[in-house]
């Protein structure tokens, strides 16, 4: 692995870090509930990224079933709760 | 693969992860300074559309490079992303919709709701200059 690539990793995974970090405050300041499940759904997709951010860097293809599945469950606990914030029950 | 050709795809693959990088700390920052809920729902996007298509790009070259033939299973997470992030959006944003209207004061800038839910008699004409109550 080039160092160029090497750094580039460091970087954006800091940057993810930094994105998940605002993203918490976000969740932990926001007035409405919408403004936390926006923020948790955020959240979810940085952490997906940064499982295909790690596929890369230790180049192994398992890490994509993991971004698969944290996908997954990103779009159900979201929707499951957007669900119930619109209506008060999630299944009808 | 010859290692010069190979140095020159690494350099790709770190200039769209720097790229993502970049977009999604964009994202956050903009879902942490926004104002009202509307303005924020659009920052996430950044995350949901463009860090994923870099990251998925990224890793589509990178193996494909690697092994010497087309590795395209990371392509499953784009297409999964770009189904299901709309309905999420659609979801929260008809959330934020119906309880600024039920839950908080009427303002002006709430647009009114197109369906109604119940079919109700004729209201009389100071009924109907009302503000609507359902609910």
């Amino acid at each position: 692995m080039s160092p160029i690539l090497f750094g580039a990793i460091v970087f954006t995974l800091g940057c993810y870090v930094l994105a998940m970090a605002l993203a918490l405050l976000r969740l932990y300041r926001g007035p409405s509930a919408q403004d936390r499940v926006l923020a948790m759904d955020l959240i979810y997709t940085i952490g997906m990224l940064v499982m295909m951010v790690l596929a890369i860097r230790y180049r192994s293809s398992m890490y994509f079933e993991a971004a698969l599945l944290i996908a997954l469950f990103g779009f159900v606990s979201s929707m499951a709760m957007a669900k119930f914030l619109l209506r008060g029950e999630v299944i009808e | 693969m010859n290692p010069e050709l190979f140095g020159w795809v690494e350099a790709a693959v770190a200039l769209l992860l720097v790229l993502s990088g970049i977009f999604t700390l964009a994202a956050a920052v903009g879902i942490v300074r926004f104002q009202s809920f509307f303005q924020r729902m659009h920052p996430p996007a950044l995350a949901f559309s463009f860090s994923s298509w870099c990251v998925t790009l990224a890793s589509i070259l990178y193996f494909s490079a690697r092994r010497e033939q087309l590795a395209l299973h990371a392509w499953l997470i784009i297409i999964f992303l770009s189904i299901t992030v709309p309905v999420t959006t659609i979801l929260l944003a008809r959330t934020e919709l119906f309880r600024r209207r039920t839950h908080d004061a009427p303002s002006a800038d709430i647009p009114p709701a197109l369906s109604h839910d119940l079919p109700r008699p004729a209201p009389s004409r100071a009924e109907a200059t009302e503000p609507r109550a359902d609910r």
